[in-house]
């Protein structure tokens, strides 16, 4: 009795120490049930709706609230109903000055699109549905997208933060510190391989995705690439950042997991953002995955332009910058002299050549 | 040329890890480092290879680009080959083509590892994988080489390949400052530095070290001061810092301190006679 006494007091002295698994164990279980409680919601209680054309105005006064009308433009044609849509502008147009009224349905919103579907169903004849960039609303085409995003975020966090951290868990990370290369080069000679792997990876997955899933591809693959490598360059900071707060690869696994879950709940990948309660849906705003969502699904589905997608661009490359600042600094700080605690400075004299630091 | 520090000290936290220390690793020269555990002897290379910044003191080093250094951890990339690790060594102090090749087989030999080239280095044995270590730290010629326990826990064979490339390295010119726990092969060294609790007990070439040692080993099989002695094969040593040779403690077998004598002498001076 006494061993396994032993046994539990060790097991629960190193559980204490280890502070991240204990955070992982108290505040995990609350998070998922607070983030899949408010966020684990298909319905889309409404859907942003362009109405244009001669009658715009009337139609739109007939329009139950569930079609929450943005856009009321009686001298708008259906190729601007269609630019709405394809900005993402607008989850459906109505185009009138025809009979029955043209409805419009965004099918690269999934679930918008099928509650929209099923609304329009029980109006009968008066409205003709035409769901576009989806016709046959199927999930692999929203999914897929989505999915190259996640893979480059599998790749970008755990697989490079794992790789970095490998060298401080070997100790070969303070032979590097004392070899004559600058911690630039460093990060940039180790996320290099990585950059490369993901890029074939996203490169490999698409082009599955368009062979197996018969998603199309109706955009520039150039703007495509250009998000792309926006994107890895967030989520390779990411992984560079956990390295430096992870001293193994356990913990630089557990680490990424904390950035990998709420990506794959609240991007809009699985559940609707329209969807989520505010509270947890502002959460979604500040992941990367979800302007890299936006910008995929908007060129291969829609085939939208650059222009037309400049706030997920600007927003991916203001978080880029931003991340792989702090992680590239962060990173410097460890191939840096250590820092005893002591305030005093030791001063380092030139020798025959240059000193140390 | 002489490389230094001079002064220095160390504190993590309230922990003094090098107190005051000044130590000089003239060209050509090897010095050994000497003492426990925790006595300081890693964190006197870190400073001096320019991993760790002191909090007081000076340093004098070359440039990065003409330091080598062998940390106490592996010292080279599990995944990669032998030759792999050389040459990813080498490409960062700008070695290249036939100028590589040449000196990767000059190397591989003199530290029969020619045969290994082509293993990984996490499948070669810890004797192995310590001379591939001292390889890469030395592959660009370094003025100053830096070696933190490069013998520990490997076999008498191999511990004597890696001693023949160190007096190799140092006949060639280059600074050697090494950190051991073998007593016996410090002797080897042209200086020697005795740390304990950060501080230097004392320094110098090894005869000078004996020659100076104050005080009168015993040899006995009780001791009569269990706090002053220490186990040496079957019989036990004691310290007697007050005697001397021409008055040794009364009934006792004086005996003629070696190096180990030396080190566990003074250090169990300093922590008897200093209150903790």
């Amino acid at each position: 009795m006494l061993d396994m006494r032993a046994m539990i007091v060790k097991e629960f002295r190193e559980l204490v120490r280890d502070r991240r698994t204990l955070g992982m164990l108290i505040v995990m279980p609350l998070l998922l049930l607070v983030i899949f409680g408010y966020a684990a919601n298909f319905y889309v209680s409404s859907l942003k709706t362009a109405v244009v054309g001669p009658q715009a105005s009337q139609v739109t006064k007939m329009l139950p609230s569930f079609f929450d009308v943005t856009v009321t433009e009686p001298s708008g044609t259906q190729a601007d109903a269609e630019t709405l849509m394809r900005d993402n502008k607008v989850d459906v147009a109505f185009v009138t000055g025809q009979t029955p009224v043209l409805a419009l349905v965004n099918g690269s919103n999934l679930f918008a699109a099928q509650s929209a579907v099923a609304a329009l169903n029980k109006v009968g004849d008066q409205v003709k549905t035409q769901v576009l960039y989806n016709p046959d609303l199927k999930t692999s085409w929203v999914m897929v997208p989505a999915i190259i995003g996640l893979i480059l975020t599998f790749i970008g966090t755990i697989i490079t933060s794992i790789g970095m951290v490998r060298e401080r868990e070997a100790g070969t990370l303070e032979q590097l510190a004392v070899m004559p290369i600058r911690p630039s080069r460093v990060i940039l000679g180790k996320i290099a391989p990585y950059f490369l792997v993901a890029s074939i990876d996203m490169i490999i997955v698409t082009v599955l995705g368009i062979l197996l899933f018969s998603v199309p591809f109706n955009g520039s693959p150039f703007a495509f690439a250009l998000g792309a490598a926006i994107f890895l360059f967030v989520v390779l900071g990411l992984g560079v950042f956990i390295s430096t707060i992870s001293q193994t690869a356990g913990q630089a696994i557990q680490t990424a997991f904390f950035f990998l879950l709420p990506q794959i709940l609240l991007s809009g990948m699985i559940f609707p953002l329209e969807a989520m309660a505010a509270g947890v849906r502002w959460i979604g705003y500040l992941l990367p995955l979800t302007y890299f969502t936006m910008i995929s699904q908007g060129i291969m589905l829609r085939g939208a332009p650059i222009a037309s997608l400049w706030l997920p661009f600007v927003v991916l490359t203001v978080m880029a910058v931003v991340v792989f600042t702090g992680a590239t600094l962060r990173f410097r700080r460890d191939l840096a002299p250590d820092r005893p605690a002591s305030p005093a400075r030791g001063e380092q004299a030139a020798a025959e050549t240059v000193s140390t630091t | 040329m002489t490389y230094s520090v001079r002064s220095a000290t160390v504190r993590f936290g309230s922990t003094v890890a090098l107190d005051d220390v000044t130590v000089e690793v003239p060209a050509g020269s090897v010095v050994a480092v000497v003492g426990g555990d925790g006595a300081g002897k890693s964190t006197l290379l870190r400073a001096l290879a320019g991993e760790l910044a002191l909090d007081s003191g000076t340093v004098q080093t070359p440039p990065k680009q003409r330091l080598g250094y062998l940390p106490a951890s592996s010292g080279s990339w599990a995944a990669l080959t032998v030759t792999q690790n050389i040459d990813f060594v080498a490409g960062i102090y700008g070695l290249a083509g036939d100028e590589l090749a040449a000196r990767r087989a000059e190397l591989l030999d003199r530290a029969a590892l020619t045969a290994a080239a082509g293993r990984l280095a996490a499948q070669l044995s810890g004797g192995m994988r310590r001379k591939l270590g001292f390889v890469m730290a030395i592959v660009h010629r370094p003025a100053l080489l830096i070696l933190d326990e490069p013998t520990t826990g490997i076999d008498p064979v191999s511990r004597i390949d890696l001693w023949r490339l160190v007096s190799e390295a140092a006949a060639s010119g280059t600074a050697v400052l090494m950190s051991t726990t073998y007593l016996d092969e410090a002797e080897r060294a042209a200086h020697l530095v005795v740390l304990d609790s950060g501080r230097v007990l004392v320094q110098g070439p090894y005869d000078r070290v004996r020659a100076s040692f104050a005080g009168v080993i015993t040899q006995a099989a009780r001791p009569v001061r269990a706090d002053w002695a220490w186990r040496r094969g079957r019989v036990l040593h004691e310290y007697w810092p007050d005697a001397t040779p021409s008055d040794p403690p009364a009934g006792a077998t004086t005996v003629a301190p070696d190096l180990e004598d030396i080190v566990i002498a003074l250090s169990l001076a300093r922590r008897n006679m200093v209150p903790s």
